[in-house]
């Protein structure tokens, strides 16, 4: 059995771009994957979280997969971080909560600029769409915040330091940005 | 205007002097003690509305920016309680309107923004209201965008008292309080505002910004990247569009 602490990430109604900020921690990841270790994440391509430590969670949430995998990392992590801008208080992403779902569907998939064959998708294999954007504290308990879209590389390792020395999270106003 | 006296007020233990008429607020400013406000603008009518210059006179709550000075106030300012409540008070007007930094021509020289950095809010707490409201492109000059309103007033204040012109006034109560504008049409290109008005340069969030001039100072080099909201003579410089003290 592995004594590290275990960290799962996922990207829900998110760009990704808090991921590639975690992996701005550039070589220190070397010294970090000493105590950590992976679960599920873009990262390991590990497709369900097992029991961990920490969960990270990139994006609000836009859809019912958003949820569902919102659910399983609250039920399968001790601590969730909402990891920037989207996941805190939905982002960009809920800019889309000025319109109906209906009116962004029609101008995306049949009235916008430049559409061809215009359709909209129904596939049963796509997750349903949620009438509006959320951040994740509406739907599950949150621990732990970091801001910024994204976080830059520092705030990850600050938050991460501070975890495994079991203290509680603060980031210096030097690296708080909301942008 | 009075003559000066020797007349003091104590601030977190620091005794200050004061003139006869003025505020709580413009004894600390003047002695370069930040209480957190986003209300007030010396030079304009205090307002009272926003609740962030809330300190303990005495014992007792009151707003400094309207509360006047006077012999013998024990004042507590920076204390963690003051500033846990300042707090909750920042994130009800983050989450009642739809404050998108990432997204905002404003931010980093949005002073909504700076004192969330000072009172260390990490995240909105409560629900998000994602309010619909209307934007208002119509002047070729200046943009509104009622999204990222906070009903401080600054913009109503700075039109009437020292541009002499009116533009700006808030209508409704509770949830549906709103800015609206003094033309026929309630647009502002029907109004003689200009780029040149104190109030399209006042607005301490997005939601009056001058167009066309957004990112002539990029992101990482704005007021609050490089200073924090607290730092004495700030003032002056939020106002200064496009440049900041550091930039020539």
């Amino acid at each position: 059995m592995s004594t590290k602490i275990r960290v799962a990430t996922t990207s829900l109604a998110g760009c990704f771009g808090c991921h590639m900020s975690l992996l701005d921690i550039d070589e220190r990841i070397v010294e970090l994957l000493d105590h950590v270790e992976f679960n599920r994440s873009p990262i390991t391509d590990i497709k369900h979280c097992g029991p961990c430590d920490i969960g990270l969670i990139e994006g609000g949430l836009c859809n019912a997969d958003n949820v569902h995998v919102l659910k399983e990392f609250r039920e399968n992590c001790k601590i969730i971080i909402a990891v920037g801008a989207c996941a805190i208080n939905g982002g960009v992403p809920a800019m889309r909560n000025h319109f109906t779902l209906k009116e962004c569907l029609e101008e995306a998939y049949l009235d916008g600029i430049g559409v061809e064959n215009p359709m909209i998708p129904n596939d049963v294999e796509l997750p349903l769409l949620l009438s509006k954007v959320h951040p994740l504290h509406e739907v599950v308990h949150v621990d732990y915040y970091l801001p910024g879209c994204p976080p830059p590389a520092d705030a990850f390792m600050k938050v991460l330091t501070d975890l495994l020395e079991g203290k509680e999270p603060s980031l210096p106003k030097e690296i708080l940005h909301y942008d | 205007m009075s003559e000066p006296t020797n007349k003091t007020i104590t601030i977190d233990g620091r005794e200050i002097p004061f003139e006869e008429g003025q505020t709580i607020m413009d004894a600390a400013l003047a002695a370069d003690i930040y209480i957190p406000h986003l209300c007030h603008r010396p030079g304009l009518s205090p307002h009272g509305s926003c609740k962030l210059c809330t300190v303990e006179v005495n014992g007792r709550s009151a707003s400094a920016c309207t509360l006047p000075a006077s012999s013998g106030q024990e004042i507590s300012n920076n204390t963690d309680a003051l500033n846990e409540v300042r707090k909750t008070i920042t994130q009800m007007l983050f989450v009642e309107g739809n404050h998108f930094c990432p997204s905002c021509e404003k931010t980093g020289n949005c002073t909504l923004q700076a004192v969330a950095y000072h009172l260390d809010m990490l995240d909105g707490h409560f629900p998000q209201f994602y309010p619909r409201r209307e934007v208002d492109a119509s002047h070729p000059g200046i943009m509104l965008d009622r999204d990222r309103c906070i009903l401080c007033e600054l913009c109503v204040r700075a039109s009437r008292e020292v541009d002499g012109k009116d533009v700006f006034a808030i209508t409704g109560r509770g949830t549906d309080a709103r800015l609206i504008v003094n033309s026929e049409s309630g647009k502002l290109v029907d109004t003689n505002i200009t780029t040149d008005d104190l109030a399209a340069h006042i607005c301490p969030v997005g939601a009056i910004l001058i167009k066309e001039e957004g990112y002539e100072v990029p992101i990482g080099r704005r007021t609050f990247d490089l200073h924090m909201v607290g730092e004495p003579g700030l003032e002056p410089v939020i106002l200064r569009k496009g440049q900041h003290s550091d930039e020539h």
